[in-house]
């Protein structure tokens, strides 16, 4: 799939008339550090890496790759978990890094218009001045650009009460893979014709170059509180996050560890959890100071209730910040314990999380792999880190056999392959676990009406027909394949 | 409540492969309710109404799943049991017969098709926002399925969502799974008299409040807010609004608690309110950014054409949903509604030709007809409904 030389010449020519020279990379050295994106197990080096500043020169890039038939894979911040970035051997890298301005907040709509390289959490900390912040935020907001959320749909752990990024966004401008500059949404809440803002969001880069976003902002909340329960059994601490549910109680967030992830992250942070409990709880509540006071109450009782052995409320803002950072810090936390960890992103419906752990540490006895687990519990989403070592021939082959067998359980116990991730590169075998021929095909009809050469990010996120029967993974419904008559390319 | 169990997917699937080999398009039809929304057009008639019943439905789950007949009268009884609520308050408009009886038939498969929201939407989301997964027979006659059970779930792309708004132009929705909220103990309706620009500003000023509105609307000179909480927590946030009506606006009178205040809400909703039966005027629907100012003193033509005596506007949403009485002619109004970055739909006592929605831009238009010829290759699903051509 390498570009021959001819259009090699012919791309490097007309980027060249795009982009300054020094845009424009295209030696090893600087090819390199675009390599991979988070998920460092799989590299490749592009073609060229084009980083523009303008609309207008993305629009010519885009042209220019359509006509001679060279993939495109957009890029953020690289902090991606599932190679959605990954670079294709016979295409380019667009880099959005440069357009990292927020262009406007307008304190009388609650929104603010953003370059798609813009971090995160440089939104929320321009909108702090008004009271204001924007509510998605991945563990990663320090690096990852909204580009790159809006392409992945990306959650954080205040998505349970605030959605993930398709709630938070109004309207995107994107370009087309033929240049054609599209506004998809509005500055309204709705839009007339269908709604291609949430098409768009979360299609890993696969239907367009989305070039700007206007983002919802939302008011901070004037009174916060985090409780933190211990279990002595995981089932336990399970059960309480369908009672917190079930008493009509709607937690800003809701976040569980194991006794594995307790040690690493108490470890790292020092954050006073208990050393002894099988899980904590860390439950957060936000709002109005009233409101609030009446649901610590509820949230305390339903908590002893579901036999937690210890509860602790943390109500200033220092007490608070420490019992979050050991959440936040468990991702680097757990990479103390073990040279390599691989990190996995499947849903389940809540009733099934005593379960489903329960299976994952039979998966970790059976694969002699250790396992930690951090997870935003409130909307079922867990995020079990396999241990391994990459330097031991075949650890990295179990590690991914074992991470495959949790997302099938994900999809039997009826949730799905990736909550928050995307499925990229890396789960795109399970996709043809969770997905029929017939949705399959829909996926690609869909794609062509968008991109009918595959040229945006080609290979990534959905499988072909081909690949799922190669696989023997093929999701057969009563023993036949409802697409006989394609071709399975 | 109970709710029949009748799964009739095999034989709509059966219509729809016929409708496919025939190449005969399909109107597919819910509750009725909602015959007025988008255009006419020549069809063999696809009858929902008895694809009833609820699939799935755990309420620790924040979650059910349910066949599209289903009625959202019975949807919401069953819900309200359990202490729940649908978040976008789902207008079910009402069917009126050719003997002018009503009917409360509207679905759930209408109300996700349509996407329209009701007054909860400002403060708890709308249909699309609240979409979890469906079912649908696609364009080549398949049953598949998009989304799921669970509050996040990104594998592929969003087609569930994609369905909201779609208008039933992109599939039949067989089910869907939609994410619940719980059931707020008590409302409270407040009411104060204001201008509309005093009420634009009021709104403006009460989005980073705090308070526990979930419905917002301003009428004949009047602001009613309704408020969802605790009994306790109602009673403070009462003296709250005033406080702060007081300290802001110390012009306005202080907000009183309105007793009809269920009926009310339920007539906003269902367009039953006065505002909405009484005229033979066209009724148009603005969707606007919430703190675009007041329409009416803005705009000549609208203050000109209409007697400003009797009340030709009525606000929702905190602002962002204006429903406007007017004679004035569609393309002044479109034009009027783009002019302040939002858009007009024509909703009732529109002419036979008068289009629901407002024109498209080519270059979107264009990407629109992509997608609905690659997910519905034969044009059978409800042709020209949404835009001609479509
Ligand atoms: C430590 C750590 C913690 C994380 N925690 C979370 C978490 O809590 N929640 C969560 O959701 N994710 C999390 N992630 C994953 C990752 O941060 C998110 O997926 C993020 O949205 C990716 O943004 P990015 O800018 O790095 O995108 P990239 O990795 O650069 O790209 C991701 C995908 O988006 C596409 N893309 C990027 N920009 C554009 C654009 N402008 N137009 C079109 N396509 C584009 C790319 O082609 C690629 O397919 C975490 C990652 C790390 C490393
Ligand atoms: C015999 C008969 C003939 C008709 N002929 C025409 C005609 O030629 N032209 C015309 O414009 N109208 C016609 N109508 C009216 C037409 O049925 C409605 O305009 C349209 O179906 C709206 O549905 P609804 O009123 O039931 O509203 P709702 O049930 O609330 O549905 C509203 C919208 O959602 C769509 N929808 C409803 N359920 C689903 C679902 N499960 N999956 C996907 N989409 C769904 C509907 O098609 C409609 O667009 C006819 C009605 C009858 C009874």
């Amino acid at each position: 799939m390498h570009l021959d030389s001819n259009t090699k010449d012919a791309l490097l020519n007309q980027l060249k008339q795009i982009v300054a020279a020094n845009y424009l990379l295209t030696s090893k050295e600087d090819l390199t550090p675009y390599e991979c994106d988070g998920l460092s197990a799989y590299q490749r080096l592009p073609v060229a890496v084009v980083l523009p500043d303008t609309i207008e020169q993305v629009q010519k890039i885009v042209q220019a790759c359509s006509q001679l038939k060279v993939p495109i894979v957009a890029r953020g911040a690289g902090t991606g978990l599932s190679g959605g970035a990954l670079p294709h051997e016979g295409g380019i890298i667009l880099g959005l890094s440069r357009f990292n301005k927020i262009l406007s907040i307008d304190t009388n709509n609650l929104t603010s218009v953003v370059q798609p390289g813009v971090r995160n959490l440089a939104i929320t900390e321009a909108a702090r001045p008004h009271g204001l912040y924007y509510a998605p935020d991945p563990s990663s907001q320090i690096a990852c650009s909204i580009g790159g959320n809006v392409a992945e749909n990306a959650g954080g752990v205040h998505c349970l009460k605030y959605g993930l990024t398709v709630q938070n966004i109004q309207q995107i401008k994107i370009v087309t893979i033929d240049g054609t500059l599209l506004t998809l949404g509005s500055e309204t809440f709705d839009t007339p014709g269908y709604d291609l803002l949430a098409l768009m969001t979360g299609s890993e880069g696969m239907l367009g170059i989305i070039v700007e976003i206007v983002v919802k902002l939302l008011p901070k909340p004037h009174a916060v509180k985090v409780l933190m329960a211990s279990f002595d059994k995981v089932e336990d601490a399970g059960n309480a996050v369908a009672d917190i549910i079930a008493e009509g109680i709607i937690p800003a967030g809701l976040e569980m560890m194991d006794k594995p992830a307790i040690h690493a992250a108490e470890a790292f942070a020092k954050a006073n959890y208990p050393l002894d409990a099988a899980a904590i709880l860390l439950c957060e509540l936000d709002g109005d100071e009233d409101q609030l006071e009446e649901q610590v109450i509820v949230v305390e009782k339903t908590l002893k209730h579901a036999k937690a052995s210890k509860i602790v409320i943390a109500t200033s803002a220092e007490d608070q910040a420490k019992l979050w950072a050991g959440r936040k810090s468990a991702f680097p936390a757990v990479g103390r314990l073990s040279p390599d960890y691989y990190c996995m992103d499947g849903t389940i419906p809540r009733k099934q999380i005593a379960y489903v752990l329960q299976k994952i540490s039979e998966l970790s006895e059976h694969y002699d792999l250790r396992v930690a687990n951090v997870f935003h519990a409130g909307d079922g989403n867990l995020h079990p880190l396999i241990l391994y070592d990459a330097n031991i021939e075949g650890e990295l082959k179990t590690a991914e056999r074992f991470g495959a067998d949790i997302l099938e359980l994900c999809v039997k116990v009826g949730g799905s392959i990736t909550g928050e991730h995307g499925v990229g590169h890396e789960k795109i075998d399970q996709m043809c676990v969770q997905f029929s021929p017939a949705e399959l095909t829909q996926f690609f009809a869909v794609k062509s009406a968008f991109d009918p050469d595959s040229l945006l990010n080609p290979g990534k996120a959905i499988p072909t027909l081909h690949r799922c029967a190669e696989l023997g993974a093929m999701h057969v419904h009563n023993g036949e394949l409802p697409h006989p008559e394609i071709p399975r390319f | 409540m109970q709710i029949k169990d009748n799964d009739i997917s095999a034989r709509l699937q059966q219509q729809v492969k016929s409708a496919i080999n025939n190449k005969k398009p399909l109107c597919i039809q819910g509750g009725k309710s909602k015959l007025f929304f988008g255009n006419r057009f020549d069809a063999e008639l696809l009858d929902l109404s008895e694809h009833t019943g609820i699939i799935s439905y755990e309420p620790t789950e924040l979650c059910i799943t349910v066949r599209a007949g289903t009625k959202l009268s019975e949807l919401e009884a069953l819900l309200s049991e359990n202490n729940q609520i649908l978040p976008f308050e789902p207008p079910h408009y009402l069917f009126k017969d050719k003997d002018g009886n009503i009917h409360d038939t509207a679905t759930i498969g209408g109300a996700i098709a349509t996407g329209i929201s009701g007054p909860r939407r400002a403060y708890t989301g709308s249909a699309r926002d609240a979409i979890l997964g469906v079912e649908i027979i696609n364009g080549d006659g398949e049953i598949v399925s998009f989304g799921g059970q669970v509050m996040k779930n990104v594998a592929g792309y969003d087609l569930s969502r994609l369905m909201v708004r779609s208008q039933g132009t992109l599939g039949i929705l067989l089910s869907v799974s939609i994410k619940l909220l719980p059931k707020p103990a008590n409302d409270l309706t407040l009411s104060f008299d204001a201008t509309q620009d005093q009420a634009l500003a009021v709104f403006q000023a009460l989005r980073v409040q705090q308070l526990p509105i979930t419905a917002s609307v301003w009428y004949d000179n009047t602001i009613s807010l309704r408020l969802s909480a605790s009994e306790a927590i109602l009673k403070t946030s009462h003296t709250r609004l005033n406080n702060f009506l007081n300290e802001k606006f110390p012009t306005l009178s202080s907000a009183k608690q309105n007793t009809d205040q269920m009926s009310f809400w339920q007539e906003i909703r269902d367009h039953t309110h006065p505002f909405f039966t009484q005229t033979d005027k066209p009724i148009w629907r603005l969707s606007v950014p919430p703190a675009t100012q007041s329409i009416s003193q803005t705009d000549d033509a609208l203050a000109q054409k209409d007697d400003n005596i009797e009340p030709n506007q009525l606000i929702e949403w905190g602002g962002a949903q204006r429903w406007i009485r007017s004679r004035t002619p569609a393309n002044i109004i479109h034009n009027l509604a783009q002019s302040h970055g939002g858009y007009a739909s024509f909703f009732y006592n529109k002419g036979a030709d008068d289009e629901t929605f407002p024109a498209l831009a080519p270059e979107l238009f264009k990407i629109h007809q992509q997608l609905k010829r690659k997910m519905d290759p034969q044009g059978i699903f409800n042709p020209n409904k949404m835009y001609q051509g479509l």
